[in-house]
């Protein structure tokens, strides 16, 4: 178990470094630099010499090979560099947005799982029926609805007709405030986890192995948790892992939108405004985020199913 | 006339509003809550780094400069000094500084402003404020690193400064800003980011990042009986719709409106009565790059002027949320010309400029654009057709915030549509066209008139205030015959409010930014907010 989690942890370095050279490169292209980002709101008329001393300050000047250097030498040493727009460690821009994003991906990842996985298994227990069509239309809905739509009727309905919760904002340790957006961002992977529960069941129910419990009279409630449901959640659980990886950097459009301070709306605000260290330590986050939560998915299969071996 | 009329019962009905809160009686206690507009996050609590409006709400709450902008009378006023003598020269200043003391009990005193002032212009912190002081004496030399402080700068006593400018400019349209706060020359530079400590009515108790900043009454506040208020929370939303359902639902108590948002609360009796507007300065544009030869020609760009029906343009794209532009300076800006006519949408004389010129055939050129819905791509697709009409192809140039500033400032556009800043000061903003201005400052088109910068030159040398707001507005007058802009409009900023806040003032300069210390909320507020 140790070594597959030392060895998974050394697989991640290349995917960092490549990571951290894309974005680098992407940013050394695209036009546009934080210090015409200080101009862009058309009311600063910041002088000639105190651009050019912001220039010297952020090693702006230097070519594009030194700043890499410079950068991935800091990197060895957990050094993510200075934000140019605070002028703070980039590791203290990154710390207070970390804890929002992963209770915001983790809120609707449960919302997701709760609600998708058993509206799945019911589906599949009774295939073609009207709960059947229902929850499958309501599944395909959910994955095509925009989540910007979807939030705000959410904040319509559940603020502002009925009361019950407040319309936006995060206040640390307020489950009411987390709720809209966790279902906001939610709903797209519940509808996606309603549908694979529903195939696995499906996929399980007419393997050979729960016909022959059936004909040696195992009870029907017993064949489901023992056996369906066993064999179902491996597929359950890698979808889960994709989707709760990915959620982070998903969560974009809802954090903006719910005034959430997570890690990607602090990824937008620092793309327009070129903040390129912040960008690139809010990208590790995310990267880092994925490759963590599927080497834990890697780690739970080997619970779940014991044919499967992580060692 | 119509224009003018509009843009007179829009400050007439902004200066009334603020007449009537101010004849009320303030109560103390309750929480303010506010939300401004902006997209983008709060960057920093330290405003002297980032120049960024939504930063500048924040601190106008928690710091305070030599001078603040009065808003009734739309000029700058002393703040942390209770007088100024002025030499015969006109350059020198001498303040008396008023007793005041810092959020963490330190007094107030003189070399608290030479701190901040040296702090700002110091090249080797790089500051964006810096700006602010450059014309005190001695800040060209310590930029250029030949001088290691301000020279311009003499403490008297503790509660004596001297300031000597370069020219006869009035500081207090640069030392009014919230971006030359004075700071605390013994509090730690590091935590001003995060645990900012200034001399303002509210002090820091709490920041989330990305969320919110929630502030409390300072209690030794310089200002006896303010702030009235015991808390205030500011937040950031960029989502107008969403901001719309939270001011609805009664989660905030004050929003800035978009078009859309306008047009509907003034639909609604019980929204349209808490509305407070105001035309701001700021002058959205199309800016013609000379490198184009036809804009080398002014008759080409007076045609442009013509050809195009603004007032069209504002009513039914910006809902009428913006006054049609008559020149440079904004209506509230106190060298704008009341009598100055704006130009008269009329295509048949614009084809007449085109023919005389020599462009009968027609011209054609890109604009460069971001998305904004009120002076972005939406607009330049507005004037496409108008434009047409009069032989001129136009086309979009579509790109970021950051990207529209890079294609400026490297001279890489044809002509750009922007938001620029107008005011309040008309000399500092008339400069943007002075010949000597480079286009990296703020002379994005490169103006170079004769007789425009001679009018510059003899207002900046000019002691009598009356007799330089005289040549400014000549100064003005001109700009708008040469054209060197197409002027569509000065944005008309719109804030709705709750029924129960009282003190919100139309501050021309940002209607975000308000003079915290005089809001209240009177006894009909919700549970929340007591």
């Amino acid at each position: 178990m140790i070594g597959f989690i030392v060895r998974r942890t050394l697989q991640m370095i290349p995917t960092i470094l490549a990571v951290v050279l894309i974005i680098f490169f992407i940013f050394s292209v695209v036009p546009g630099s934080f210090l015409t980002s200080l101009m862009a709101e058309g009311r600063n008329m910041t002088n000639a010499d105190t651009l050019a001393h912001l220039n010297e300050q952020f090693g702006l000047n230097d070519p594009v090979p030194v700043r890499l250097w410079n950068y991935v030498t800091g990197l060895l040493q957990f050094d993510l560099g200075i934000s140019y727009r605070t002028r703070e460690p980039v590791t203290s821009v990154l710390a207070p947005r970390l804890w929002p994003s992963v209770q915001l991906a983790l809120a609707a990842m449960t919302f997701a799982a709760v609600v998708g996985i058993p509206l799945g298994f019911l589906a599949a227990l009774r295939p073609g029926s009207l709960f059947d069509g229902v929850t499958m239309v309501t599944a395909v809905s959910g994955l095509s609805v925009p989540e910007f739509w979807l939030g705000l009727l959410l904040m319509y309905v559940f603020a502002l007709q009925l009361g019950w919760l407040p319309s936006f904002g995060y206040q640390p340790g307020s489950l009411r405030h987390l709720i809209l957006p966790a279902i906001a961002l939610g709903v797209s992977p519940m509808a996606l986890l309603a549908r694979t529960t529903r195939a696995g069941v499906l996929d399980v129910m007419n393997a050979d192995f729960v016909r022959t419990a059936r004909a040696k009279g195992v009870s029907e409630p017993r064949l489901v948790r023992a056996h369906i449901t066993r064999n179902v959640l491996v597929l359950v659980l890698t979808t889960m892992g994709l989707q709760i990886g990915s959620l982070m950097g998903q969560a974009i459009v809802i954090e903006k939108l719910f005034s959430w301070p997570g890690i990607g709306s602090l990824l937008v605000d620092s793309v327009a405004a070129r903040d390129i260290p912040v960008v690139q330590g809010a990208v590790l986050v995310i990267v880092l985020w994925f490759l963590i939560i599927n080497m834990l998915v890697d780690l739970a299969y080997a619970l779940i199913d014991p044919r499967i071996k992580v060692a | 006339m119509l224009t003018r009329l509009s843009l007179m019962a829009a400050l007439t009905l902004a200066t009334a509003t603020s007449a009537l809160a101010q004849a009320e009686t303030p109560q103390q206690g309750g929480k303010f809550v506010f939300m401004a507009p902006y997209a983008s996050s709060i960057t920093s609590l330290d405003i002297t780094a980032p120049p960024h409006t939504q930063d500048e709400i924040v601190a106008s709450a928690i710091n305070r400069s030599l001078y603040s902008w009065n808003v009734e009378e739309g000029k700058p006023q002393l703040e942390l000094a209770e007088s100024v003598e002025r030499s015969e020269d006109g350059k020198t200043y001498t303040y008396k500084l008023r007793e005041a003391t810092f959020h963490n009990g330190a007094p107030f005193t003189a070399d608290d402003v030479l701190y901040s002032y040296n702090r700002l212009a110091d090249p080797a912190k790089a500051l964006t404020g810096a700006e602010k002081v450059l014309g005190i004496a001695g800040a060209a030399e310590f930029q250029a690193g030949t001088a290691d402080h301000l020279s311009g700068l003499r403490k008297i006593d503790d509660r004596t400064i001297e300031i000597t400018m370069t020219d006869l400019t009035d500081p207090g349209w640069s030392l009014m800003s919230n971006f030359a706060p004075i700071y605390s020359k013994d509090y730690p530079e590091e935590q001003l980011a995060s645990q900012p400590m200034g001399l303002g009515p509210f002090k820091l108790a709490n920041y989330i990042p990305g969320a919110r900043v929630e502030l409390e009454r300072f209690e030794d506040f310089y200002e006896e009986g303010k702030p009235h208020l015991d808390r205030l929370d500011i937040m950031l939303m960029g989502e107008a719709a969403a901001r719309d359902v939270a001011f609805r639902n009664g989660e905030i108590d004050a929003s800035i409106l978009g078009p859309v948002q306008y047009e509907a609360y003034r639909a609604e009796p019980q929204l349209a009565d808490h509305i407070l507007e105001v035309a701001e300065v700021y002058t959205r544009n199309i800016g013609f790059n000379p490198n184009v030869e036809a804009f080398q020609d002014k008759r080409v760009r007076q045609a442009i002027n013509h050809a195009i029906d603004k007032d069209l343009i504002v009513s039914r794209l910006l809902k009428d949320k913006a006054f049609p532009a008559v020149s440079w300076l904004p209506v509230s800006s106190p060298a704008f010309d009341q009598t100055a006519e704006p130009y008269a949408f009329d295509p048949d004389r614009a084809k007449e400029l085109l023919t005389e010129a020599g462009y009968g055939d027609g011209l054609s050129f890109s604009v460069t654009a971001t998305p904004n819905e009120s002076w972005g791509v939406p607009i330049v697709e507005a004037i496409i057709p108008m434009l047409a009409r009069v032989g001129v192809t136009v086309t979009a140039d579509p790109v970021e915030g950051s990207v529209l500033s890079d294609k400026i400032l490297s001279d890489n556009f044809q002509a750009f549509i922007w938001s620029n800043s107008s005011g309040p000061d008309p000399l500092t903003y008339l400069r943007c066209f002075h010949s000597a201005t480079p286009q990296s400052a703020c002379n994005y088109v490169k103006f170079s008139n004769p007789e425009f910068d001679a009018l510059l030159d003899q207002a900046g040398a000019e002691a009598d205030p009356a007799a330089q707001l005289e040549l400014l507005k000549q100064a003005n007058n001109l700009l708008q015959e040469e054209a060197p802009l197409w002027f569509f409009n000065y944005n008309k900023a719109v804030m709705a409010y709750q029924p129960w806040v009282h003190g919100l003032k139309p501050n021309a300069v940002e209607l975000a930014i308000q003079d915290y210390e005089d809001i209240w909320i009177d006894d009909s507020a919700p549970a929340s907010r007591k």
